[in-house]
């Protein structure tokens, strides 16, 4: 989870935030490739539910993830309003599912705070932090930990 | 360092083609020992191998050639006879050629493995032995341009350099003395380089129509100082090897005959120190300034000596480059797109209804045409001939052939069949379990094939050729087939099939691809231990392909194997299962029909089966196959596709439409997202969308225990 954006300035980082589920959410604008609209997708058998199926970008096939379904928040009935934040991590590209994008914003890191336990298992399996920009909660999400293990994708 | 480290690179790859040119020319001596220019070209492989070599300082891969070499000089000179045990030596100095230089290239220390190995000495000794003198001349000379590029004048032989002497050693055994040979020298002028031509591509025209002996002189170049960077010091002074008229030669230079200055001189032998030749030549094409003395007194400049032998060591050189493979598949995909871009392109306009316009229509037609041509024209680039790979297979076959004590000759046909890079690299492993087969337990040892009335010499063919969009190799021995009474008994008293049963000839065959089996009697170092079958089938069906067995008891066995031309695409059907679009590659699909009352039976609760020609197929629904739907309780009139799984089952798959057949191409999973159960692959559709490349055989292996009961209780 280490980013140019990090090394460069040791404190600061710029992060996308964006809603789901009515809460806010961000990961690291290095991590961002590219936001589109919602299109259809193709359903793939024998994966976990919040895998809401492929879309093709540009020739390339990317799975598109349900943040809110893999947040443990209800899954997400997409609309024309809703967007697909093309993220890459690790080589691996994939799309999240929000309902919008909200802000690039610069932040402290100092600032981030560790969730409280208090929250739901699947949310805190994928959140590693928060921080409080203009008196809102925005979650930071692991992206490594939002896409399915090579072993949850054979199983 | 790192400079070093790429020249080394570099020669490494060079080695590669050297390497590659010494096999066929042991080919070709063994088929004719008397054929000259084989021999001329494996030494000059061995000879070039060995100048390389001794740059980077790779001792034993020096001494080696350089043994090697002596050998090959004696044969050259008609003091050896490349027949019989001396040509068994010959190929087993190739093949430790081969593994010199794999050894050297994996920075592994070849003198550490060459002292516990005394089969290295021996070779060494066997091979001393065979020359026919035993004091080679190793001069001082020959020592100095081992150790490096020293430099010297060319007046003196220069053993080093390959091009200067090899093609000169031509000359002196074939008895020419070039008394009625053209002499060229050909002086590129400066306007020559400005405008962007090259010397060399012309020399090699020039070596197309008759071996060349190309001196470079070196004469003209100025102290570096003095040195200006864009005027053009180099001449050449060729002669050529058999007549061929001054019309021909002034055609080569044609093109670049203003820019240059081109002496056609004949009826003189080329010695270097008789300047006072040119002073009156017999046709001068142009006359110039530069035309003084061209006296080919020439430093040992490695890099031009290596550049001339190019254009004179090959007869007819074909022009290439070295691309990363990397580029070459972004390539791919880029096309990929494109076609896929103009797929979408003609179904948006056709919605539309623009289509009537004739002008839009002609113009997206084209378009269609060029893409799908640029596609095949890249995908070209990465199909390579199976050339390499046929000859890393004869040396499988000498050695599994010296291993087991028989006799075997490999005969090959259709060495310049082109498959995707990828395929060749991973056919290695597969194709040499199959030959390993054929050897071990196909073909006879020697005294039961005269006993059956057979040549002592077992032959394994193997061919290569395309049919019908598909790669079609094969390999058939002439040795003693298989026996499908021990082959079934096998079976059973392994408990893969039940005492019962009764199975066609080719089930049986099939058999041989099953995990653990294995029919040899004795279990040799080469084969026997069942890993071969299973291992060539998982393999080959991973590259998307198909083996199958073939064999007439006493006369031998074809093993065929069938691969798609490529891996970026595949040909496949059509279909539509629950709202979604699936495709299923044609390779497995025999035939789509629709499902009558009359055919379809229950079996249990749940199975259902097609009666089809009097045999039963168990029926699937596509869709709940892969988990979109339930199975549906009613199929009939539902589409009906037959597959054949790799294991040659055949299975009905109900679907709710048929689209239609088409090529697509494939889009890995795996990059993005990882493997999926009874998914192989994705495509893009026309309309942008994904469809999913259904995986007959996991689809088989899911449906699984099931599918096995009722297989079973159908056969029983």
């Amino acid at each position: 989870m280490q980013d140019a954006s990090v090394l460069e300035e040791p404190n600061q980082r710029e992060i996308v935030s964006f809603r789901v589920a009515d809460q806010d959410f961000c990961i690291d604008i290095g991590h961002v490739r590219e936001i589109r609209g919602w299109s259809e997708t193709t359903p793939l058998p024998h994966t976990p539910e919040y895998v809401k199926g492929l879309v093709n970008l540009r020739g390339n096939v990317i799975p598109v993830i349900d943040l809110a379904h893999r947040l443990g928040l209800g899954h997400t009935d997409p609309g024309e309003r809703h967007v697909i934040v093309i993220t890459v991590c690790e080589e691996r590209i994939a799309g999240l599912l929000v309902e919008a994008v909200s802000d690039i914003v610069t932040v402290d890191c100092a600032e981030m705070k560790h969730p409280p336990s208090l929250t739901s298992s699947a949310a805190r399996e994928v959140v590693e932090g928060v921080f409080v920009i203009r008196e809102s909660l925005v979650r930071m999400i692991d992206l490594a930990r939002v896409l399915p293990s090579e072993a949850e994708v054979s199983e | 360092m790192t400079n070093r480290e790429s020249l080394k690179a570099g020669f490494f790859q060079e080695c590669e083609d050297l390497l590659e040119t010494m096999s066929d020319s042991l080919a070709r001596v063994e088929l004719d020992a008397a054929d000259h220019d084989a021999v001329n070209a494996l030494f000059r492989a061995v000879h070039s191998i060995k100048g390389g070599a001794g740059a980077f300082g790779l001792d034993a891969l020096v001494t080696f050639s350089h043994a090697f070499e002596n050998l090959l000089d004696d044969i050259r000179e008609d003091r050896v006879a490349a027949r019989g045990e001396v040509m068994q030596l010959l190929y087993r100095a190739g093949d430790r050629m081969h593994d010199l230089v794999e050894s050297e290239q994996n920075e592994q220390d070849p003198t550490q493995w060459q002292q516990q190995d005394g089969e290295h000495a021996a070779l060494l000794d066997a091979i001393s032995e065979a020359c026919a003198r035993t004091g080679h001349d190793d001069t001082g000379s020959e020592q100095a341009a081992e150790e490096g590029f020293v430099p010297m004048p060319l007046a003196i032989e220069m053993p080093g350099l390959p091009a200067l002497d090899a093609p000169a050693d031509d000359d002196s055994s074939g008895g020419h003395d070039g008394d009625d040979r053209w002499r060229i020298t050909f002086k590129p002028l400066k306007s020559l380089y400005v405008l962007g031509n090259d010397p060399l591509p012309l020399i090699r025209a020039l070596s197309t129509l008759c071996p060349l002996d190309v001196k470079a002189d070196l004469s003209g170049l100025p102290p570096l100082g003095e040195m200006t960077w864009d005027e053009a010091y180099l001449s050449w002074e060729i002669t050529p090897g058999d007549d061929c008229s001054a019309e021909e030669i002034r055609e080569i230079f044609e093109f670049v005959v203003d820019d240059c200055v081109l002496e056609l001189d004949r009826g003189n032998a080329q010695t270097p120190d008789r300047p006072s030749e040119k002073e009156n030549p017999s046709e001068q094409i142009q006359a110039s300034p530069a035309t003084e003395a061209l006296v080919v007194q020439a430093p040992g400049d490695a890099a031009t000596s290596r550049g001339v032998r190019g254009a004179s060591g090959q007869q007819a050189p074909r022009q290439s480059i070295r691309v990363d493979l990397d580029r070459v598949d972004r390539l791919i995909n880029l096309v990929g797109e494109l076609v896929i871009s103009e797929a979408m392109l003609s179904q948006s306009l056709s919605e539309g209804g623009k289509f009537r316009d004739p002008a839009v229509e002609g113009a997206l037609g084209q378009l269609k045409q060029l893409a799908s041509e640029l596609q095949e024209r890249i995908m070209a680039i990465r199909a390579q001939s199976v050339k390499s790979l046929f000859q890393r297979m004869s040396r499988i076959v000498r050695e599994a052939g010296h291993a087991t004590g028989k006799e075997v000759r490999l005969v090959t046909d259709g060495e310049a069949t082109e498959v995707d890079k990828t395929v060749i690299e991973r056919l290695a492993d597969p194709l040499t379990h199959m030959l390993r087969n054929a050897i071990d337990h196909g073909i006879e040892t020697p005294e039961t094939r005269r006993v059956a009335g057979k040549s002592p010499q077992g032959m394994v063919r193997m061919t290569a050729g395309h049919r019908s969009g598909q790669v079609i190799m094969e390999i058939a021995d002439d040795g003693g087939g298989i026996d499908c009474d021990a082959v079934l008994s096998r079976a059973i008293e392994r408990g893969l099939v039940s005492p019962e049963a009764s199975l066609t000839t080719q089930e049986i065959y099939n058999l041989l691809f099953e995990p653990g089996f294995s029919t040899a009697q004795n279990v040799s170092n080469l084969s026997g231990r069942g890993v071969g079958m299973d291992v060539v089938r998982s393999e080959i069906q991973s590259l998307g392909g198909r083996v199958s067995i073939d064999s007439t008891l006493g006369q031998g066995t074809t093993v065929t194997i069938s691969l798609p031309l490529t891996l970026a695409v595949v040909e496949g059907m059509l279909v539509e299962v629950a709202g979604e679009t699936l495709v299923v590659p044609s390779s497995a699909l025999r035939e789509t029909m629709r499902a009558e009352a009359g055919m379809i039976h229950r079996l249990g609760p749940c199975d259902l089966v097609l009666s089809m020609r009097g045999t039963l197929i168990p029926v699937f629904d596509l869709g709940a196959s892969i988990g979109e739907r339930k199975m549906p309780l009613d199929i009939n009139g539902m589409p009906v596709l037959m597959v054949e799984t790799a294991a040659g089952m055949m299975i009905a798959l109900t679907v709710d439409r048929i689209l239609g057949q088409r090529e697509v191409v494939i889009k890995g999973l795996s990059e993005n997202y990882g493997l999926v159960r009874g998914i192989a692959a994705a495509t893009v559709l026309g309309d942008g969308r994904i469809a999913l490349i259904v995986d007959v055989d996991q689809l088989a292996q899911n449906a699984g225990i099931a599918l096995e009961d009722s297989a079973a209780r159908l056969t029983a």
